[in-house]
């Protein structure tokens, strides 16, 4: 019961954090707004189900009949249209999707740390960071589009296909899946996945991805300043629709991590000593695995290679809530989201914008050096 | 003692074999090409605890390891509690078998609490919190094994001796029939080792059933019900430790020369082992008293020398020891003086030995007749090595041949 109250406890408190500085970050910018202004306009943005419609869609002999949900906003508070507009369209998707990937990093980076029992580790390890660079930088160096006009009889032209930013975080994400799987593939032999060997065949795997991506890079021309801003980290120019994705992909597999955070206490132990308390080891490593190269690819897909998240926001948290990842998976998670949209918020908020990666290493590492000095670290 | 085997279905049989938590039969684990242990038999019987003794390399830790499903058998049977454990989920395996590492891998700043609460994993659901039974689990096993003092101390802040008593506690959380144990006393004090293995013994008399890996021979007779030797892989001797445990099971198990006597101090065995040497045996007639003599008699008799001893007063350390080695002795009794049969028994046997050892400080009370024979006199003031002891044995046999 003592770890449920700190988890909510703690829980709670970085909530507030966490929502404090989007707040303070939808005010900064070009245009500043005052707290106060930001939360009118997301109040008036919530709504709620007030009703059904029916409806048809389609013309003609098509028509299909369609039920509809009818919404309506409970607030309305008067705020410039111009304020609303920089807050709902332009910073809002950013910040929350700066959210999203700080969460999803920091919790992977977690659960590797916990897994590898290695403090080096972080979700880049198992080969996620360099297989979704090396499909991202593919598909910015391919002259191959997804887009394309299909000409239907009685329709007209209609663009299907993704967009060029689409097209990026797809492969982004399906390379960043690859690799790590590959990686587990390399590592496994008759159903058992050493972490040492997995260890080793991430370093293997990036270390071959690493040159596969110089090589695109020299080859890239013109898109070499696009390569480089998406390997250094982005989040400009973030949309709803890349939040909505990485909210839906993020909480689920989140949830299935912190199914498993006793697990990964216990494996904290060794695998031999896990085993003995009654843990099915290489379902919890494959589980593991799974979840966690999930979220991250999911958040490097749409905001690039963001360094420094997944590795030191646990190691901050640990130092703070202890080593129980029952407390610490979801505290650094929200401590993640946090850091990452504070760093974003400093990265936008200069003359000129600088890629957030950036921002994540120049504020991040001197924080950290600044807590070792102050507290002894002998082992992970 | 409470076995909650039967809690969630796991697919297992519930009707379990409460008597034998473990039966492995015909064992056999290899690593690559390398035999690790074949032909392993070993069973678990509850009340009973079961020594595991044998070499480093011997196979102890895989034979436990293969109990739990850790390491994976190329043949044989293990079956828990009735099960066969290929059967039983990690879950299920977890229910009933719990074991004590030698050291834990943990290096994380987890209180001994949370540590001990860890030996619930197997009883618990994935989303539910603590049950009242997890909670008494965990008090009680801190109670037993004497951690709840430290309970709220990181376990990174112990010492090794406090760490071992946190597995064990662990391992009693789990509430399984039966404990495995690597070497549960390899790194502790001799206080601590006792007792660790006072514990143990304490627990297996409540009903559970146990093996210890155990290098130390003496710690295995004196707590021990049964003991397994283990030597290259295969059972060398199993059985009660007075039965099992004799200078030819040492000496083909360890590959070296040992002693093995009644504990004067405990109920159980002494066993001193000695660097393996390869003297030609021969007869050896040991006349003195004391512990001197005992040792003599001792170091040659595990050399392999064929011995004889006398005259002794019965019950003399030097007798001990000559029984102890199966040595012809020559005895009065005690505080008796030595009457003439005795005398020309000894005579006889020194003049039938190879060499005549006399040892004795000087003070005369060695029969005239012996003293005269001997090949060489041991001062107890200033005694000789093993080494030069044997040596020179070997010098006087060879000079007298």
């Amino acid at each position: 019961m003592r770890v449920r109250r700190r988890v909510t406890l703690w829980s709670l408190a970085l909530s507030v954090a966490l929502a404090v500085t989007v707040t303070v970050s939808a005010g900064v910018g070009p245009v500043r707004i005052p707290p106060a202004t930001v939360l009118r306009v997301v109040a008036n943005a919530v709504v709620i189900p007030a009703g059904v419609e029916f409806g048809t869609v389609g013309v003609g002999p098509l028509a299909l009949p369609r039920l509809g949900v009818a919404y309506q906003s409970p607030f309305a508070f008067p705020v410039d249209d111009v304020h609303r507009r920089i807050v709902v369209l332009v910073r809002l998707p950013r910040i929350l999707l700066a959210a999203l990937v700080g969460f999803a990093l920091a919790a992977a980076g977690t659960v590797m740390q916990g897994f590898f029992r290695n403090p080096m580790a972080d979700p880049s390890i198992i080969g996620v960071s360099s297989g979704a660079a090396a499909g991202a930088v593919a598909f910015i160096v391919s002259p191959v589009t997804l887009a394309g006009t299909l000409r239907l009889p009685g329709v007209g032209a209609v663009g299907v296909g993704l967009s060029h930013g689409a097209g990026v975080s797809l492969f982004a994400f399906a390379g960043a899946l690859v690799a790590a799987f590959g990686v587990y593939a390399i590592a496994t032999r008759r159903g058992r996945t050493p972490v040492a060997t997995l260890l080793l065949a991430g370093v293997a795997v990036q270390t071959f991805l690493g040159a596969v991506i110089s090589y695109l890079q020299l080859q890239a021309g013109e898109s070499l300043r696009r390569i480089v801003a998406w390997l250094m980290g982005h989040l400009s120019g973030a949309s709803w629709s890349e939040v909505v994705v990485v909210g839906l992909v993020v909480p689920p597999l989140f949830v299935v991590l912190l199914a498993y955070t006793r697990e990964l206490n216990v494996m904290l132990l060794g695998e031999t000593e896990a085993q003995g308390l009654g843990v099915d080891v290489e379902r919890t490593k494959r589980v593991l695995l799974a979840a966690s190269a999930l979220v991250t690819a999911a958040g490097v897909a749409f905001a690039g290679i963001v360094g420094f998240v997944g590795l030191v926001v646990p190691h901050v948290l640990r130092l703070v809530v202890g080593p129980d990842h029952r407390v610490l998976l979801p505290t650094a998670a929200l401590a993640g989201g946090t850091f990452l949209v504070a760093a974003d918020t400093v990265a936008r908020a200069g003359a000129t914008e600088l890629p957030v990666g950036v921002v994540t290493a120049a504020v991040g590492a001197p924080f950290f050096v600044y807590l070792l000095s102050r507290r002894e670290v002998y082992e992970l | 003692m409470s076995n909650e085997v039967s809690a969630t279905g796991d697919g297992a049989n519930d009707e379990v074999d409460a008597e034998r938590p473990v039966v492995v039969r015909d064992l056999a684990v290899s690593y690559g090409d390398v035999t690790v242990v074949e032909g392993v038999d070993l069973t678990l019987e509850a009340g009973s605890l079961v020594g595991l003794v044998g070499p480093n390399g011997a196979g102890k830790t895989t034979v436990l390891q293969a109990i739990q499903g850790i390491t994976q058998r190329d043949a044989g049977s293990i079956r828990l509690a009735g099960d066969a454990l290929e059967t039983l989920s990690a879950r299920a395996v977890g229910r009933r078998v719990a074991s004590v590492p030698q050291e834990t891998g943990l290096s994380f700043a987890f209180t001994v609490r949370a540590v001990v609460e860890m030996g619930r994993t197997p009883h618990r659901g994935r989303f539910e919190g603590p049950s009242a039974s997890d909670v008494d689990a965990v008090e009680s096993a801190l109670a037993r094994t004497g951690t709840a003092v430290f309970a709220d101390r990181p376990i990174t802040e112990l010492s090794g001796g406090e760490r071992s008593r946190v597995l064990m506690a662990r391992a009693l959380a789990q509430e399984t029939p039966a404990l495995l144990l690597d070497e549960p006393t390899a790194s502790l004090d001799v206080n601590r080792a006792a007792e660790t293995m006072a514990l143990l013994r304490r627990l297996v008399d409540d009903g559970r059933a146990a093996v210890a890996a155990i290098h130390d021979l003496e710690m295995a007779a004196r707590y021990c019900d049964r003991v397994v030797v283990l030597a290259n892989g295969r059972v060398r001797a199993a059985g009660a430790p007075d039965a099992v445990l004799d200078a030819d099971a040492v000496h083909e198990a360890f590959d070296a020369e040992a002693f093995v006597g009644r504990a004067l101090a405990a109920d159980g065995r002494t066993v001193t082992a000695y660097p393996s040497t390869d003297v030609t045996a021969h007869r050896v007639h040991v006349a003195g008293v004391g512990p001197e003599t005992a040792r003599v008699v001792a170091r040659l008799g595990a050399a392999g020398h064929d011995l004889s001893v006398g005259v002794v007063p019965a019950g003399d350390a030097a007798a001990l020891a000559a029984a102890d080695v199966d040595a012809t002795v020559v005895s009065v009794p005690p505080f008796a003086a030595i009457d003439e049969s005795a005398r020309t028994t000894a005579v006889e046997h020194a003049e039938r030995a190879a060499v005549v050892v006399a040892v004795t400080d000087g003070s005369g009370v060695l029969p005239v007749a012996i003293r005269e024979r001997a090949d060489l006199v041991v001062d107890t003031a200033d005694p000789p090595t093993d080494e030069v002891l044997l040596a020179r044995v070997a010098a006087a046999a060879g000079s007298g041949a």
